[in-house]
């Protein structure tokens, strides 16, 4: 017999089009090959910046999540009770009609009483565009809750943040510390990274309480006690300090190192740093001689160059005033023996020998790997540099720092580490993605006040500098809905979706009319308190009006959160609509160079059955149905002085639309020709151009520009060439950050705008120019330690160690004995093959993970008599679910965990009512309270209003329920089950190259 | 490895079967080499001759049944130079031959010397052919090295010796009912016991050496570190697939014993303790034959089931 | 055809870096896409939203937990290694080895199941299988899965029909694992060619053939982890003054900085 004659060349596809994955945030670059107008096979585009061709398990499973059962056909009106799943199909003009008769009297009363909040998007460049044009205050995106600590973290400090908005320097990086990371939104960036530090032999670290995924390639884990990552990094810091091994030269020279800070205990000036009469800040130079003082210096400019800057001192001014180096603060601060090894070990769960050796090893990576690269380079002030020196130590931090209620500061922490060592924008360190670095803090407030024509004054979300910058009321009471921007979370600049719909249901502070939302899923695995989200949501009031009176949401899919609109705009799937990736909002960028992005349809979804009779889908993009709304609605900015829609859809704002001259939403290919880059009129061209590159555009920084950016002349002005920043001066790293010690003193009483007195003392206490390490709220509030109300530690200027910082109750033991009710923390983690809810939809992908389990340590189950595979009951101070638990070595013993969002509601999805993913999947969420144990402040961070998902405490024991199905359960969602059929997919693709 | 109920019934009904064929070879052998038998010993042979078919028949086609494309199953005969599963598919079919020959010939009666020898030969074919089906199936299990239990060289003797015992059993049921009030039938039961004897004596010892036999390796060395301890973390997959239904098959330990109890009882004990009654009251055999002969059966049964479900495959390392 | 041919010079296979290796199951379901429309396609899904879903997969990732090794060490420590190497969690993706002496394929009756004769490759012949099941007990790797549905025998192709596939771009021709996976640690190549740059990457880093003593000859490779580095040989941070706690400022007054 001969072998079997095989067809080796089998055509990949009648046709290939290139586009962008939305399987997830990262935002790879794809190639969807077509056959017979089916999905064949989507790969990863080897052009494209963000994965070079690679593909994760969600990417590569596409094909099923565009053939999903539980997707959307056509717009629906709710027929039911609200909450139920009941639901009739409308034409798309009698939707659009519905939604505008809604809003338009919102828009004419109040457009506040719009509370528009959108979830996983990536169109902020329009929605919050949109909201600002409807007028509304009340608009915000899913960062709240997911990592605006790491934002606001960063982008205070550093002018850029982690998250997607800085990378390690994967090529050069001697040392790499990866902090609570499982997965984030640069899912691809960051495995090819790793890929190449495990080539090049850097070495890893991972500081996670569990380690899978990237911890289990680390060289080494540091299993870590929740929410005490700042602990370990000043004991860090304070190895470094006491060993002399920082880089002074670089604080001084990139950071605020050198710049005084007024010590006036009490005075309305106290920790303002000094300034001169044109406000720039000063410090003082060893070689001046102009002063009285002339024997050490005199006061001078910050800013100037070759001065040689004090940092530690105490200084007495020109006007008098006494002021000390910033570095002379952080000295005192960290150098403090709180901060010792031997003082934090115990209650971050790390041995003092690691943090000593760990802090060996980072010096040693940095100051002796003599990394320097031979390129020459300009710095801000124009001094020509032959070489790049390096500080190879990079580091990535993502949500296991940031969804803690100190995630704030211990983000500030780890920058304040990067930066003792002078690791920051240096060859091997962490570098910036364009458009950042940044002003800091970006320059960019919040939208106030509403213009002649409703519309606001400026973007609904921005930065706070000053209390003035508040969204409060006369009394100093919230004004947005979220209550973001108010004194209880000043600087929360991505907004709170997770408070939004307590606070809508009761009318706090006022009352909304209409919710829209889009792809949010937030009556469940979005939600905290999940169960009393679902009731408030469907709660109605005296007269048996819904106390919510109006929900619209778009989705594309059958998701939990579908069941709770009145009205649903179905959206299409990823691959069959435009979008816009833009710089404006969350860019493709990379340290090396600026991209942007577009989707184009690769289906049109009329073509694409809605069922296997064949109707076809009815199914519009949001955005494009965002524009006829506004357009139907006459928002300015969206109609023609004759009201006619100036858009024709989403494709056309893309090109046309200017948010100033010049400034669209892509940056590529401008200009009547398409010549233009970065700035220039609309090309009608651009998208074609786009499409014909591969759905990207990206412009690599110039060689001599890619580190150092926030003082290398080079780089400054290439941003300033693209729009980035508004003028080339060098962003100053702000280790001390004075914008918090502006709310600080306005808390201390100083100042117009003074937070009321039940916000004073945690305002006081959390604005605290330098990072600090509190216990989290939950876990604090839990053990009668409560530091949220009553701070017990105060002093930002720890001069004396013997005084300051009593952190003593904290780092030792007596934080667990004292929550001895809530011994565990129960955190989750990001399972790499699925996102958030999306994947349970997804057949293929479900097959990896239908279930979850409980994983705690064998040590912990001994303890509590609980044996792997045993079902247990999770306790919160809130509430208490019942799961099936099972054994895992690799973790924190006093800590559990579990997959996030893989737990769903019964009929969800369009999945069988008795699929694994319902009886025996959970979400933790049930047990995480969205309000603090005991005051009245949200779970959240106190500066960022983060949402504090993994400040978690738990106590489990072994449960009696006889039945093994998980708990809570909830009414199943009246909705069909998908097919049960074998999903042959691929069968008649296969038949046509190689026949039957 | 996953019991499958229709295998286990079938290679157990099958094996009866052969073994039937077996001693029928040999018995129309020894008969017709003799000279020829009387007829009613003729026509039970012939009955048993063709129970023995229906049998195996029935095996083959429920194993036919098992594939996942029945109507291309001729191609099975086609590689029997490396498989014994071919291997056993070629022989099931030539052993057809013998053994049809041997019941054409029996059922239209030996009328010459030529027949006889005839009849004689196919039944010693019969005999070889059957038990060399019956090695064949046991060394599909016994050439596969992922499953230690199944590469001790006693495999294809307890198969042998269990389709012998069955068989015998089955064809001394038959002697009693057609050829009732024969002497023979109290003579033989001895032989049954012995074959008994025999049979759960190997068995034994299979078990016992399976039982001190670990896999070839630990999870550690199936993943490429030996000297290491692994556990299991996750699986690849939360619900069952294939290979863990096929091949992963967990039987409690205590649970295979209070088993293999059983079918030593039933495939050894029982019969033994009913043929020494027979012998020592000859008219209870009318009772006692049959009823032992079920006990076999149903012994073998649990044994067959044993052996598939005590199977470790390595692959199990892995999950 | 069962009869496996003469050795190839060439042997195609993959090599597989458990040091890289982060456990995302990118090679699982780009393998599960790729297949699904070719040669051995569909690779159905049971029950695909039910209680139950259980689907054909060319290859599964598992993760086990490694102990730490104890002090008194019985084995020789990996070659570089001087600590004894701490716990560590090990992702391990599992997909047909290509065997050199693959049972899966003499067991097979028909004929179905064969390794090419020209590079190594063990495949299946849909359109001659049976679905007796066979080679699937014969392969100790699990490599082989069944789909009862359409009745056959289904297993890695190595993408036989991408990486000699002329209507796709040259750096393309790999198998759909290989290039997905987002760390890179799965590398294809010719085993049989010690030049190739897979055989390098096996001598270099100690690949190991699994379970050798079972004699299959697994074409396949997997590169071990790297010792871990917690440090048992790093210095603590040099301390200035002998050691002495230096916990004040004061020894900064005098530095010169130059901005
Ligand atoms: N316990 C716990 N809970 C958490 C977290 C945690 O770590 N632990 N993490 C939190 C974080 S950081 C986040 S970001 C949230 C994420 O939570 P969500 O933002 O709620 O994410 P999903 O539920 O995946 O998706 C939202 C909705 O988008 C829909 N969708 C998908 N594709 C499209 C589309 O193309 N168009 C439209 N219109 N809709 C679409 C989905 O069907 C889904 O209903 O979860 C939060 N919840
Ligand atoms: N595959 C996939 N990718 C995703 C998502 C997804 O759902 N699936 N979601 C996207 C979204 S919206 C987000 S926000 C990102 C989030 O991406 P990640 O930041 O990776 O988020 P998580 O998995 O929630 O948690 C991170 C890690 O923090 C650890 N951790 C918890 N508490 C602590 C602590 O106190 N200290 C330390 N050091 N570690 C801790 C957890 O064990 C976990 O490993 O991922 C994005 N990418
Ligand atoms: S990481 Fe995966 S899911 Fe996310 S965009 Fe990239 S390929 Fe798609
Ligand atoms: S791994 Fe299994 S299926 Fe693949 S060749 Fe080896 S024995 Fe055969
Ligand atoms: S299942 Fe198919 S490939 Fe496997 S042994 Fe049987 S006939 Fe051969
Ligand atoms: S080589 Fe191809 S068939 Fe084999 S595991 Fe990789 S992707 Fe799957
Ligand atoms: S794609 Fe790569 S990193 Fe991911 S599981 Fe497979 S081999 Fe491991
Ligand atoms: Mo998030």
């Amino acid at each position: 017999m001969r072998e079997k004659q095989l067809n080796l060349s089998p055509s990949p596809g009648d046709e290939v089009k290139t586009t962008t994955c939305y399987m997830c945030a990262c935002r790879c670059g794809i190639k969807v090959w077509l056959t017979d107008g089916k999905i064949r096979y989507i790969q990863g585009n080897p052009a494209h910046p963000v994965n070079q061709g690679v593909l994760c398990a969600k990417g590569a499973a596409g094909i099923m999540q565009h053939y999903s059962p539980a997707r959307l056909n056509k717009p629906m009106l709710r027929v039911g009770e609200r909450g139920s799943g009941e639901f009739r199909e409308i034409e798309w003009d009698e939707a659009l009609q519905l939604a505008t008769d809604w809003l338009r009297p919102i828009r004419e009363r109040n457009p506040d009483e719009l509370a528009f909040f959108t979830g996983r998007d990536q169109s902020q460049a329009l929605t919050g565009w949109w909201a600002q044009q409807f007028g509304t205050i009340n608009y915000a995106a899913h960062g709240g809750f997911c990592s605006v600590n790491m934002a606001a973290g960063g982008l205070y400090t550093l002018g850029g943040s982690f998250w997607e908005f800085g990378e390690p320097d994967w090529e050069h990086a001697r040392y790499f510390m990866l902090w609570g990371v499982a997965e984030d939104h640069d899912s691809n960036p960051i495995k090819l990274g790793l890929g190449k530090l495990k080539q090049s032999g850097a070495k890893i670290v991972a500081v996670n309480p569990v380690r899978t995924g990237y911890g289990a390639i680390a060289d080494e884990w540091i299993g870590i006690r929740p929410g005490t990552d700042g602990l370990f990094a000043f004991a860090l810091i304070h190895e470094l300090l006491k060993a002399d091994r920082i880089d002074l030269d670089y604080l001084v020279r990139y950071a605020n190192a050198h710049w005084l800070v007024i010590r006036n205990p009490g005075g309305a000036d106290d920790g303002l740093f000094a300034r001169d009469a044109e406000g720039n800040p000063l410090c003082w130079d060893r070689n001046a001689s102009t002063h009285a003082n002339a024997a050490h210096g005199a006061e001078a400019p910050a800013g100037a160059i070759d001065i040689s800057p004090a940092v530690v001192g105490e200084f007495t001014l020109a006007d008098g005033r006494v002021a000390v180096p910033v570095f002379q603060l952080i000295a005192d601060r960290y150098l403090n023996p709180q901060y010792a090894p031997e003082r934090v070990s115990e209650r971050c769960g790390v041995p003092v020998d690691t943090i000593k050796r760990i802090a060996g090893e980072l010096a040693e990576a940095a100051f002796e790997s003599n990394l320097s690269l031979p390129i020459a380079w300009t710095d801000a002030w124009g001094r020509e540099h032959s070489e790049m020196v390096g500080r190879p130590v990079a580091m990535h931090a993502m949500r296991g720092i940031s969804a803690h209620s100190n995630g704030f500061h211990t983000c500030r922490a780890l920058h304040l580490l990067q930066l003792l060592l002078g690791a920051v924008d240096t060859p091997g360190s962490f570098r910036y993605q364009p458009p950042y670095p940044r002003p800091i803090p970006p320059l960019n407030r919040p939208g106030k006040t509403r213009n002649d024509n409703g519309v606001l004054d400026a973007s609904p979300l921005g930065f706070v500098h000053t209390p003035e910058d508040l969204l409060v009321d006369a009394e100093g009471q919230p004004r947005r809905i979220d209550h973001a921007y108010s004194w209880a979370y000043p600087l929360a600049a991505h907004g709170m979706l997770h408070t939004v719909i307590r606070n809508a249901h009761a009318g706090d502070p006022y009352k909304i009319d209409t919710l829209l939302m889009f792809m949010a899923n937030m009556s469940w695995n979005s939600a905290m308190n999940t169960r009393e989200t679902m009731q408030w949501l469907t709660d109605k009031d005296d007269s048996g009006e819904y106390r919510i009176p109006r929900i619209i949401y778009s989705d594309a899919y059958a998701s939990e959160m579908v069941a709770y609109a009145d009205l649903v705009l179905p959206d299409t799937t990823y691959l069959e609509r435009h979008d816009c990736i833009s710089l404006l909002d969350r860019p493709i960028s990379d340290a090396d160079g600026a991209a942007d992005a577009i989707r184009h349809p690769v289906f049109d979804p009329a073509t694409q059955a809605a069922d296997p009779d064949n109707h076809p889908r009815d199914v519009r993009g949001f955005q494009s149905v965002l524009l006829d709304l506004g357009a139907r609605l006459g928002l300015p900015g969206m109609v023609h002085a004759d009201g006619s829609p100036q858009y024709r859809d989403y494709a056309d704002y893309i090109v046309r639309h200017e948010r100033a001259p010049g400034v669209g939403l892509l940056a590529g290919w401008r200009g009547a020709e398409g010549t233009q880059h970065g700035k220039g009129p609309p090309n009608p061209k651009q998208l074609d151009m786009y499409i014909a590159n591969n759905g990207f555009w990206r412009e690599e920084i110039p060689e001599h520009a890619r580190y150092f950016k926030m003082a290398n002349r080079g780089y400054l002005e290439w941003a300033h060439r693209f729009g980035f920043i508004g003028g080339t001066e060098p962003i100053v790293l702000q280790l001390y950050s004075e914008t918090l010690q502006k709310f600080r003193l306005a808390a201390q009483g100083h100042g117009a705008l003074q937070p009321p007195p039940e916000h004073r003392e945690r305002v006081a206490t959390y604005f605290d120019p330098l990072p600090f390490w509190y216990e989290p709220f939950e876990g604090a509030e839990l053990s009668g330690n409560d530091t949220s109300n009553s701070p017990t530690r105060h002093s930002r200027e720890g001069g004396n160690p013997a005084t300051s910082l009593s952190l003593d109750a904290a780092s030792s033991s007596d934080i667990g004995n004292a929550t001895n009710h809530f011994p565990l923390s129960a955190i989750t983690q990001r399972p790499m093959f699925m996102y958030h809810a999306w994947g349970s939809q997804n057949a293929w992908l479900r097959q990896i993970a239908t279930r979850n389990w409980l994983y705690l340590h064998p040590s912990t189950g001994a303890k509590y008599g609980i044996a792997s595979e045993d079902w247990v009951d999770v306790t919160s101070h809130h509430g208490s679910i019942t799961v099936q638990a099972r054994f895992a070595n690799n973790m924190q013993p006093d800590t559990v965990w579990s997959w996030n969002a893989i737990g769903k509601r019964k009929g969800a999805w369009k999945l069988a009512k008795d699929a694994p993913e319902s009886e025996k999947g959970f979400l933790l969420n049930h047990l995480i309270s969205d309000k603090l144990p005991k005051s009245d402040y949200a779970n959240a961070d106190p500066v960022t209003g983060q949402a504090a998902w993994f400040d978690l405490r738990v106590s489990i024991r072994k449960s009696d329920a006889a039945d093994a199905i998980a708990q809570p359960q909830f009414a199943p969602l009246a909705s069909t089950e998908a097919s049960e059929q074998p999903l042959r997919y691929g069968a008649d693709l296969r038949n046509k190259v190689y026949g039957q | 490895m996953h019991p499958a109920l229709s295998i286990v019934f079938f290679t157990t009904l099958s094996g009866a079967g052969y073994g039937l064929l077996t001693w029928l070879g040999i018995s129309v052998f020894l008969l017709q080499s003799r000279g020829s038998a009387a007829a009613p010993l003729a026509s039970m042979q012939l009955l048993a001759a063709i129970i023995a078919l229906v049998l195996v028949t029935a095996g083959l086609l429920c194993s036919l049944a098992h594939l996942g494309q029945p109507q291309r199953a001729w191609r099975a005969l086609s590689q029997w130079r490396t498989s014994w599963l071919s291997r056993e598919g070629v022989m099931a079919l030539l052993t057809y031959i013998p053994a049809l020959t041997m019941t054409i010939l029996l059922w239209r009666g030996v009328r010459s010397a030529d027949s006889a020898a005839f009849l004689a030969l196919a039944g010693v074919l019969t005999t070889v052919m059957a038990m060399a089906t019956v090695a064949c199936t046991a060394m599909i299990y016994a050439s596969l090295k992922p499953i230690p239990a199944w590469r001790h060289p006693l495999v294809v003797p307890v198969y042998l010796v269990l389709s012998l015992l069955s068989g015998a059993a089955l064809l001394f049921v038959l002697m009693l009912w057609k050829l009732p009030g024969a002497t023979g039938v109290a003579t033989v039961l001895p032989s049954l016991s012995l074959i008994a004897v025999v049979a759960a004596l190997t068995k034994f010892i299979y078990w016992r050496e399976i039982d001190r036999a670990p896999l070839p390796a630990d999870r550690a060395a199936a993943v490429g570190l030996p000297g290491r301890t692994v556990q299991t973390f996750e699986a690849p997959h939360t619900e069952a697939n294939y290979i863990t239904r096929e091949m992963v098959f967990q039987i409690a330990r205590d649970r295979a014993s209070q088993l293999r109890l059983l079918a030593y009882g039933l495939f050894a004990g029982v019969p033994i303790l009913l043929t020494l009654l027979g012998m020592a009251a000859p008219s209870s055999v009318v009772f006692t034959l049959p009823l032992a002969a079920v006990s076999i059966l149903a012994g073998v049964f649990v044994e067959r089931w044993l052996f598939f479900a005590e199977a470790k495959h390595v692959v199990a390392l892995y999950y | 055809m069962t009869m496996l041919p003469p050795p190839s010079k060439v042997k195609l296979g993959l090599v597989i870096d458990l040091d890289t290796c982060v456990g995302c199951h990118a090679c699982a379901t780009s393998c599960k896409e790729w297949n699904a429309g070719g040669i051995a396609g569909p690779l159905t899904d049971e029950k695909p939203y039910g209680k139950d879903p259980s689907g054909v997969w060319f290859n599964r990732v598992h993760s086990y937990e490694v102990e730490a090794e104890s002090l008194l060490r019985p084995i020789p420590a990996p070659a570089g290694s001087k600590a004894p190497q701490p716990a560590m969690t090990l992702h391990f993706p599992r997909s047909c080895l290509h065997c050199e002496t693959p049972a899966c394929v003499t067991v097979c009756p028909t004929g179905a199941s064969y390794k090419r004769a020209e590079d190594g490759i063990v495949l299946v012949d849909e359109d001659k299988c049976i679905g007796c099941q066979l080679c699937s007990w014969a392969c100790p790797y699990g490599a082989r899965e069944y789909s009862p549905v359409e009745g056959v025998m289904k297993k890695c192709t190595l993408c036989v029909d991408r990486i000699y596939n002329q209507n796709l771009e040259e750096s393309e021709r790999q198998p759909a694992c290989v290039q997905a996976c987002p760390t890179k640690a799965r590398h294809f190549g010719d085993l049989g060619d010690p030049e190739s740059k897979v055989s390098k990457l096996v001598a270099e880093r100690g690949g190991v053939a699994l379970l050798p003593q079972l004699d299959y000859k697994p074409v396949n490779r997997y590169l071990p982890p790297r010792p871990r580095r917690n440090g048992e040989d790093a210095n603590a941070v040099a301390e200035p003054d002998g050691g002495a706690l230096e916990l004040s400022s004061k020894r900064w007054l005098d530095r010169i900085l130059n901005r």
